[in-house]
């Protein structure tokens, strides 16, 4: 079962690789909307709280704009039918679930790169509170955006609806990494977040564990 | 016949009650408590019809069969009237009671995802025509989007600070809405008010489903007589 699932993994990042159609969609996404926020921004003093919800605000929408692919891709190349003849649901969904961990890895690092870069007011005082943040907010955006993008890949309309359907189901887990990037440029300890952590992490398991039983019923559709 | 007629006096009673029966004095409310009687049950109602519309979801699953997904739709729709009454009862009371129509209290945070939740739900079934694989694809997000409900209506209230009754730093603790102290009369009728609204909501819910399974069969039949 784990190989099978490392080798979608791996499928997935090859056929990437080889267009890599969302990562430069991504990496100019990225740009665009920083510098966005930058221009919209320009001569005014932005506190770092605000730039925090923001960081959330850039995060969330280049996930949107990005993490869907996946599915979407198979359905759009016909591919579907052959991964279904290949192997289990359940694999195919933690192969794409780990293609989407690994993708959204990427995009929080340039992301964040490229804001601390950026934004004079953006200084973190407890690093280690922001990083963990950041992955677990990272875990739980690719486990409930995998999910939905298994449903709106079979819709008619996918762009739009994306964010739509997954806004709802995400706004706890945002509120709560928003809450705790505040905490880490204030620089609050470990001990201060750690109502946030369980959150995040009991977040993660529901959504991946109802994900699982769910797959089945989405992918045989 | 007769249980609706029954059930429309108990209402009519209930809301009349509502009204006029003394409460007791209660500290920063006075009179105004009495949006308990109305405002709550109407979100109670809501959450049992989001809860059955999840359940007729799973049976889809399970049984395929397409009068579940009917129910389970008849369901949600009910769910999402009754939220958006309680949002706006609740957004006119907070108007007079805590100074403006919209706070961001974690309660009014969790009543607006449900709405956002439902609203995403219904455009979800709009963009998709084939009928088995929107009820399909609905009922799994309608599971989703229900496992992720409870860190709004049991988590979030209990660690950020907010105005409704239960939150973080109440002094008569953090629990579910009815355990702070009610007058006896108040307590009686706020539980008499939910009872009306759940037989109410089975009321609601068993004619919407009906008529809808019953336009099924007509259009299926017209489907057929234009086929011979």
């Amino acid at each position: 079962m784990l190989s099978s699932i490392w080798a979608i993994f791996l499928k997935d990042l090859k056929s990437e690789l080889r267009t890599r159609y969302a990562l430069n969609a991504l990496f100019m996404f990225v740009v665009v909307t920083i510098s966005m926020i930058l221009f919209s921004t320009a001569g005014e003093v932005v506190s770092g709280t605000l730039l925090s919800g923001l960081l959330w605000v850039v995060i969330f929408f280049s996930a949107m704009s990005g993490l869907s692919r996946t599915f979407v891709s198979e359905e759009d190349r016909g591919t579907v039918i052959f991964l279904q003849l290949a192997t289990r649901p359940s694999v195919v969904y933690f192969g794409k679930l780990l293609f989407n961990f690994a993708l959204i890895f990427g995009l929080n690092l340039f992301i964040v790169i490229a804001y601390l870069l950026t934004m004079e007011n953006f200084k973190v005082k407890s690093f280690d509170v922001f990083l963990v943040g950041l992955i677990l907010g990272g875990i739980g955006l690719a486990s409930a955006s995998t999910i939905i993008a298994a449903i709106i890949a079979k819709a008619n309309t996918k762009g739009t609806l994306y964010p739509v359907l997954s806004f709802p189901v995400l706004l706890p887990l945002l509120m709560t990494t928003i809450n705790m990037t505040q905490l880490s440029i204030e620089g609050a300890t470990f001990s201060e977040t750690i109502g946030h952590l369980r959150i995040l992490i009991s977040y993660s398991a529901v959504v991946i564990i109802a994900s699982y039983l769910l797959f089945d019923y989405i992918w045989k559709e | 016949m007769l249980w609706k007629i029954l059930l429309g006096l108990y209402i009519a009673i209930i809301t009349a009650l509502a009204f006029v029966i003394p409460i007791g004095f209660i500290p920063g409310l006075g009179e105004r408590a009495r949006i308990i009687f109305l405002h709550v049950p109407s979100a109670w109602l809501s959450v049992i019809a989001f809860f059955v519309s999840m359940l007729y979801g799973i049976r889809y699953l399970r049984s395929k069969n397409i009068y579940d997904d009917i129910k389970s739709v008849s369901s949600a729709e009910i769910g999402f009237l009754f939220c958006f009454i309680t949002t706006v009862t609740g957004s006119i009371w907070a108007k007079f009671n805590w100074g403006s129509f919209w706070n961001w209290d974690p309660r009014e945070t969790s009543i607006f995802v449900l709405l956002l939740i439902y609203g995403a739900y219904f455009v979800l079934r709009s963009a998709i025509e084939v009928e088995e694989r929107k009820a399909t694809l609905s009922a799994v997000y309608s599971v989703i989007a229900f496992v992720t409900v409870p860190f709004f209506i049991f988590i979030m209230p209990r660690i950020m600070p907010g105005l409704h009754p239960g939150s973080k730093g109440d002094p008569e603790g953090a629990g579910p809405v009815v355990t702070f102290k009610m007058d006896p009369n108040m307590r009686i009728l706020f539980f008499a008010s939910l009872l009306g609204f759940t037989l109410v909501y089975l009321w609601i819910f068993n004619l919407r489903s009906k008529s809808e399974i019953l336009k099924l069969k007509i259009e299926n039949k017209i489907y057929q007589e234009v086929q011979n």
